[in-house]
């Protein structure tokens, strides 16, 4: 049936009164062209949000002292406390799902200018960190490298420049490695220049504004003792958690004399239950999206059985001659059904054209942008999700045409020559 | 090549109405009859009823030696198709169509393909001279144009019968007696021919006149239309 014949049959209908097909076709196109730009603008936020987080693993843990707040094994309650260095090897040891652990602290200084290069300065965070510390929070090693295991063992006075920071005190061009900074007043040689994948994610100030010191050379030249109130950890994959966090912490309060039942004495938090929550935001704004690019659809759909009913109410009389020069029910069917079909699939493959086309355009126009901190990148549909929308847009044209064939078959050959 | 036996038809609507009372007929191959009456004595009923548009409540139709009884949409429509053809009119051309599509268009219903019908659809343009309109559309014809494309239309698929109803009711005399010139010499070539008019100068012109009167058959009337010349416009 769908020969070229039939095709062109069908073309001269739709084609016969071009102003009515347009605007019937008008409701499938703009709910498919709404659903395209949605689900593309959806997707959009979604990878400039998940962008954002680039540099953070989801399955990371972050682990902070305070007083304790029960007595216990004759100690009073807001008994002042830290970990040490051995805790955090105990915890290596206990739990082999560790992936990377690193405490970390910072060190403030009374000058206001506390980083000094010739005569330049400027003020920044000052962090001490475990070589592992570039696992959980991901920066980008533009020069040089990170601080290494060596650089713990021997305690050397090195040190890693955030981005901001090397730009302040270094011209532009000028090789930071080997150079000298003055960092609270204590000198350092430069490892590294490092960049962090977002501005918008990070732990106790950006890289980018940090000067970073192997952690115990930290402890060593700043006289701070073995004292630990800070660390983070990433599990493997299969261990999420929010399962494992309670162990870690029951762990660390055996070995310091805390009541197990203690809530205030460590504490946590995860980022897993902050990624299920972007997840099941976006999961969310994805249904939105669709139940609103659906409903526009179908009330372009009803839109069309609707013309499509009055269509067939007007042609009573062409329908009725088909009828007595030879049409079967079935080519009548057919009929109402392509045209239908025709419209809807044509008017929704223009409007999937056309949205794609301008998510396309949106899409180049911002990646041009050149701030770090988009929060909006690649606003595409997926293939999957444009496949979907063809396949809801042919059946709905089926749909659209059902009515109207079955209002268009009870017209009888007789129902034309008697509405003389 | 139609007998109908004592056929009837009642309309049920808010009060019935007994249409057609017994009718018997007979119409044999190659004739040529009108069917005349007042409004109301069912003659378009019967029309219908002969071009399977309608049925009957009792009573035997055979058509081509079939009986044409209980048939279901699709039969109904290839008997329709293969062998009757219809005049209307009001000519009932499809408005989007060009003459040759409107002509071709019962070929296409028999899946012929569309340059076989286009073909076909020129050559019965050309027989009733209309070859230069063929891309023309229904608005852009005369009345008694349009009626020839009607009869070309009608023609097209080599009907047994041709069933016109009213065919020059929308015509002036002078195109009436043309378009009945036109079905003389159609009906020439063998093809049974039935006219439905009110019109007696029309009916004249045609071998049998079949008066029909309340439902029933009042009386047949022989003519002998080859006194009577084709030329002349009808009074």
């Amino acid at each position: 049936m769908f020969d070229f014949d039939g095709i062109h049959e069908i073309w001269q209908t739709i084609a016969r009164n071009k102003t009515r097909s347009l605007l019937t076709a008008f409701g499938v196109f703009w709910g498919i062209f709404l659903l395209v730009v949605l689900s593309s603008t959806g997707n959009g936020f979604e990878n400039g949000m998940m962008k954002q987080v680039e540099g953070v693993t989801p399955n990371t843990g972050f682990f902070f002292t305070s007083t304790t707040s029960e007595p216990y094994k004759g100690y009073q309650k807001g008994r002042s406390w830290s970990m040490q260095m051995s805790d955090i090897e105990a915890l290596k040891e206990a739990f082999p799902f560790i992936k990377a652990i690193s405490p970390e602290a910072s060190v403030y200084s009374s000058e206001d200018k506390n980083v000094v290069y010739g005569s330049r300065s400027g003020s920044f965070t000052v962090k001490g960190v475990m070589p592992e510390y570039n696992e959980i929070e991901k920066s980008k090693i533009m020069k040089g490298r990170f601080i290494n295991e060596t650089d713990i063992a021997a305690n050397r006075k090195v040190c890693l420049l955030g981005k901001k920071v090397y730009t302040t005190m270094f011209e532009r061009g000028e090789n930071p490695i080997g150079k000298m900074v003055k960092v609270n007043g204590i000198y350092f040689q430069v490892v590294g220049v490092a960049r962090s994948y977002t501005d918008n994610v990070n732990i106790n100030g950006s890289i980018d504004e940090s000067v970073i010191l192997p952690f115990t050379t930290m402890q060593q030249v700043f006289a701070l003792g073995d004292k630990i109130n800070f660390f983070a950890l990433v599990a493997d994959d299969d261990t999420p958690l929010p399962d494992i966090e309670e162990d870690v912490m029951q762990l660390i309060k055996q070995r310091h004399d805390i009541a197990p039942t203690d809530k205030d004495a460590i504490r946590s938090f995860n980022l897993t239950e902050i990624f299920k929550a972007f997840k099941g935001l976006f999961f969310g704004i994805h249904i939105l999206i669709w139940i609103v690019g659906l409903g526009t659809l179908m009330s372009g759909i009803i839109g069309v059985s609707n013309i499509m009913l009055v269509t067939v109410k007007e042609r009573t009389r062409e329908i009725g001659v088909r009828r007595a020069i030879g049409a079967k029910p079935k080519n009548i069917i057919t009929q109402v059904l392509s045209e239908s079909l025709l419209l809807t699939t044509l008017a929704g493959l223009v409007g999937l054209c056309i949205g794609v086309g301008i998510m396309a355009i949106v899409g180049m126009i911002t990646s041009n942008m050149p701030s770090d901190n988009m929060m909006f990148q690649d606003p595409y549909m997926s293939f999957k999700a444009a496949v979907l929308a063809t396949i809801i847009v042919i059946l709905s044209g089926l749909l659209a045409g059902i009515l109207p064939a079955l209002r268009a078959i009870q017209i009888k050959a007789i129902d034309a020559i008697r509405e003389e | 090549m139609i007998r109908l036996e004592k056929i009837n038809k009642t309309y049920f609507g808010a009060q019935p109405l007994h249409v057609l009372k017994g009718i018997n007929l007979h119409i044999k191959e190659g004739e040529m009859v009108s069917i005349m009456g007042a409004s109301g004595s069912g003659k378009s009923t019967l029309l219908n009823i002969l071009g399977i548009l309608d049925n009957y409540d009792s009573g035997d139709y055979y058509l081509n030696g079939q009986l044409v009884k209980n048939l279901t949409e699709n039969q109904a429509a290839d008997m329709r198709n293969q062998l009757i053809g219809f005049i209307f009119q009001s000519f009932n051309l499809i408005p989007f169509k060009t003459a040759m599509e409107n002509v071709a268009l019962p070929l296409y219903y028999q899946n012929v393909n569309r340059k076989k019908r286009n073909q076909l659809a020129l050559e019965y343009l050309e027989r009733f001279g209309l070859k230069e309109w063929a891309d023309h559309y229904p608005n852009e014809l005369s009345g008694g144009q349009k009626q020839r494309v009607s009869m070309a239309r009608a023609l097209v698929t080599h009907p047994k019968v041709i069933l016109a109803d009213e065919p020059t009711g929308a015509l002036d005399s002078k195109t009436s007696a043309e378009v009945m010139q036109i079905l003389r010499e159609v009906h020439q070539t063998g093809i049974t021919m039935i006219i439905v008019t009110h019109e007696r100068g029309i009916a004249l012109r045609t071998d049998k006149i079949i008066h029909l009167k309340d439902g029933v058959i009042e009386n047949i009337e022989i003519n002998n239309p080859e006194t009577i010349d084709f030329t002349q416009e009808i009074k």
